[in-house]
């Protein structure tokens, strides 16, 4: 019987890849650490080695084949002998009676995680397409408080990735004052592809790999930007900003007060926050209350490829420091995004994603998707939710938020980050103030549970903010 | 090394290998999630310098630490729950690849901040100093974590306090995808503690005897209260710095020609045949460590996920009751 090699999962978020060439063919022996195959992944080309020994008797998935889901058989190997191990994957025998079965939980996992993006991706972008032309009416019966959404012309889906990428670029063209520098950010492209192509067009002087010294190469940037220079600081993750953040808050956010308004400070420090898939405590948590908390600092969370675009191009032409938190399980998504060269998002400004008559959503990032979903199995039970994008944490729009919660009476907050001290802590403190009259229920705050992130399958699950609590929430604010 | 400890080196190398590629393969079949980082390449540097130690030594390191744990004797089959996030975990799969600890062993983490473990690691040897004990602290580090700030705030501080410590920078060429060249200034990082006085040694990391040799120096400089040590060992990592990694940075080549000519157990293995070691005697330990790997590959299967009520435990201790009158 011959044993069968699987795709194999390369990355923390890979559900799918692209197998893109085969360097065996059928009858081909193979070798074990022989490269076999070489996949694309949304990050990397990467190449397959053989874990077994014997020989390609058949392959079964044709090189140039997309979209082929982490685990689905790729090929055949005649098992030649004694195989590596039973369990060996890629090239597990998925036959052999001997083999224990991988726990239901666990297998679960990496389909539904795939399932999960998937739905993501399409009700974001349905929620989006529903969002902008609604957004208008959702206004009108409003007071509104907010100007309406510029209309920017045409658009095309981006990803995410390629709308930073884009916004990057765009001003580096415009301003030869703006570079990029981080961790590889230059010759490997980023570590999540996000600065792909800047080194080959703007060269070594504007986009620069540095060491692993956080804490230094970020005050070296605050130091530049005194000068007026515009940095654009990549954290690979936000996680590795807290070796920097003395610089931050007391170097970047206050020498424009404390010289009396001599030095600004116009700076950009932006990478991915919040949680991946699996990376544990260390490596999953959100920023966005550390940094709002800071006068002097200005900070955007965007969700779709367009708020990515226009508020980081806003982050770089400000004359001040501004935070840009990402998030790496949206890169990969796309989204609408306007093609006109000069599209911007003004830092301050929330957007109603779905307009809604019973009860206010407001979150911001990865949360909006959720927001989005839940508000559409709402719409199922009759229940009409004002989902609003925040896209900047600070300056918040008090405003918009207001306004909403004056139509619908009722407010419910997503977010990933902790509960203490979070964003919807303020978001709510500020309609109480805003709005209180208007209040027909306790606003209620759905955010990560009050730990740190745990690594185990089922309790990251669980840590994070669930579509049932956000559907629990709603229906208690509305009293249903 | 006696022919016996180079047995023993041989097995406990074959053991970390064999583990790592275990590791790998249910990686690939999506039983372990999140970062992996497999230490793949450069066993001979754990398990020679943990040849030096006595009981009550502490070991801590960074992120690529499945070699570590395996090396003070922690058992292959919790390491291997905890990298599934199962109940049988070391961390009872709370913690992942990265962050398992055994108090028991000495093992204090896996850690997954670039350099952090080095001020800790200061600590382990300060708390040796403190009690007036004669243990050392192994600290463990990349080459890329020698370029942060806080190696060099604890090597004035190691110093100046003459803690008992080695650092070990485990030089495998690159952080990620940066070649150690484009990374730093200094070219020899054995003398990185140059200006505090720090005595720093060059060792041939894919070599188990020359580790446990110059690992002897320094844990005896250590011991007899002199204050820190560094060693610098040259070694290679054979995989990608986690799963995903396109590799573009090195060619097949240069991996190829490390793994046939430097191979630190296949070195190993040579010298136990020349000192007439028999093939027998080695086939022996190759299926031993093969079916502790296997058992506990099951076992990390097998073993439930964690009770959902371990979401809440072990944020705070419980503080004891305090009287304010
Ligand atoms: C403070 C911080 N910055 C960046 C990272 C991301 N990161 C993880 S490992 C790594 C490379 C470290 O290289 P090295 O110290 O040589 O160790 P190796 O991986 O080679 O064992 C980087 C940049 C991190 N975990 N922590
Ligand atoms: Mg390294």
């Amino acid at each position: 019987m011959g044993v069968q090699i699987l795709m194999p999962a390369l990355s923390p978020t890979m559900t799918e890849g692209k197998l893109s060439r085969w360097l065996k063919k059928e009858g081909d022996e193979v070798k074990s650490g022989d490269v076999i195959a070489e996949i694309e992944t949304d990050k990397a080309t990467m190449e397959v080695e053989a874990v077994d020994e014997g020989k390609l008797t058949k392959i079964l998935v044709p090189e140039g084949t997309e979209g082929v889901s982490v685990n689905s058989p790729i090929a055949e190997l005649d098992g030649g002998g004694e195989a590596v191990s039973q369990g060996a994957a890629p090239g597990q025998d998925t036959a052999a009676p001997q083999q224990p079965a991988p726990p239901a939980a666990a297998s679960h996992t990496v389909g539904e995680v795939a399932k999960q993006a998937e739905d993501n991706a399409a009700v974001a972008e349905r929620g989006a397409r529903r969002g902008e032309g609604a957004a208008q009416g959702g206004r009108a019966s409003g007071e509104a408080a907010a100007a309406p959404e510029k209309d920017w012309g045409p658009t095309k889906p981006i990803t995410v990735r390629e709308a930073l990428r884009d916004a990057m670029a765009l001003e580096m063209r415009r301003d030869k004052d703006v570079f990029l520098m981080g961790e590889e950010v230059a010759q490997y492209q980023g570590a999540y592809k996000i600065s792909q192509g800047l080194l080959d067009e703007f060269g070594p002087r504007r986009v620069i790999d540095t060491p692993i010294t956080e804490h230094g190469f970020t005050g070296m940037a605050v130091g530049a930007a005194m000068t007026g220079l515009r940095p654009i600081v990549e954290f690979m993750t936000f996680n590795f900003s807290m070796q920097a953040i003395d610089q931050i808050i007391n170097s970047a956010a206050k020498t424009l007060y404390m010289s009396g308004g001599q030095l600004g400070c116009p700076i950009v420090f932006r990478g991915p926050n919040g949680a991946a898939a699996r990376v544990a405590a260390q490596h999953s948590q959100c920023y966005a209350s550390w940094y709002a908390h800071v006068p002097g600092l200005k900070v955007v969370a965007p969700w779709s490829s367009a708020d990515a675009k226009g508020l980081l191009r806003a982050a770089i032409r400000d004359p001040n420091p501004v935070i840009v938190l990402e998030n790496e399980i949206l890169y990969g998504h796309s989204f609408e995004c306007p093609t006109s060269e000069d599209f911007i998002v003004p830092i301050g400004k929330a957007k109603v994603e779905r307009p809604g008559k019973d009860v206010t959503i407001v979150a911001y990032s990865i949360a909006v998707t959720w927001a989005m979903q839940a508000a559409e199995a709402l719409a199922k039970d009759g229940i009409e939710a004002e989902v609003i994008n925040l896209r900047s944490i600070r300056p918040l729009d008090a405003e918009t938020i207001a306004a909403s919660v004056k139509k619908t009476n009722r407010l419910v907050t997503v977010e990933e980050g902790w509960p203490y001290a979070n964003i919807g802590t303020e978001v709510a403190m500020q309609v109480i103030e805003a709005a209180f009259d208007w209040l027909d229920a306790p606003p209620v705050r759905v955010c990560g549970k009050d730990v740190p992130m745990p690594y185990a399958a089922n309790l990251e699950k669980l840590a994070l903010p669930t579509q049932p609590e956000i559907i629990e929430a709603v229906k208690r604010v509305t009293y249903k | 090394m006696t022919r016996d400890q180079l047995l023993q080196a041989y097995h406990d190398m074959l053991l970390i290998r064999r583990f790592e590629e275990k590791a790998g393969q249910l990686y690939g079949m999506g039983l372990i999630g999140g970062f992996c980082h497999l230490y793949i390449g450069q066993e001979a540097v754990v398990v020679g310098m943990q040849a030096c130690l006595e009981p009550g030594d502490e070991v801590i390191t960074s992120y690529r630490d499945h070699g570590h744990m395996l090396a003070t004797g922690m058992e292959a089959r919790g390491v291997m729950a905890e990298l599934t996030g199962r109940s049988g975990g070391y961390s009872h799969g709370k913690g992942g690849s990265m962050h398992m600890f055994s108090r028991e062993k000495g093992f204090y983490g896996g850690h997954g901040i670039v350099g952090a473990q080095v001020s800790l690691g200061t600590g382990l040897a300060f708390s040796n100093w403190y009690r007036e004990s004669r243990n050392v602290s192994l600290t463990y580090f990349g080459e890329g974590a020698s370029n942060q700030g806080q190696v060099y705030e604890s090597f004035n501080l190691a110093a100046l306090m003459k803690l008992p410590v080695v650092y070990i920078i485990e030089n495998n060429k690159y952080g990620m995808g940066t070649s150690v060249e484009r990374a730093s200034a200094s070219h020899d990082l054995s003398k990185n503690g140059a200006a505090w006085g720090i005595p720093g040694e060059q060792v041939n990391g894919m070599d188990v005897t020359a580790v446990k040799e110059a690992g002897e120096r320094a844990v005896a400089h250590c011991r007899e209260g002199k204050g820190p040590y560094l060693l610098e060992m040259k070694t290679y990592r054979y995989r990608g710095h986690s799963m995903s990694d396109p590799a573009k940075y090195r060619t097949r080549e240069e991996v190829q020609k490390m793994r046939e000519q430097s191979d630190p157990i296949e070195t190993a293995r040579k010298m136990l045949l020349e000192q007439d070691v028999s093939e027998a005697e080695l086939k022996k330990i190759d299926d031993e460590v093969k079916s502790v790997v296997q058992e506990a590959a099951d076992f990390a299967q097998k073993s439930p996920e964690p009770e959902e009520s371990e979401l809440w435990t072990d944020v705070l201790v419980e503080s004891p009751a305090v009287e304010a009158r």
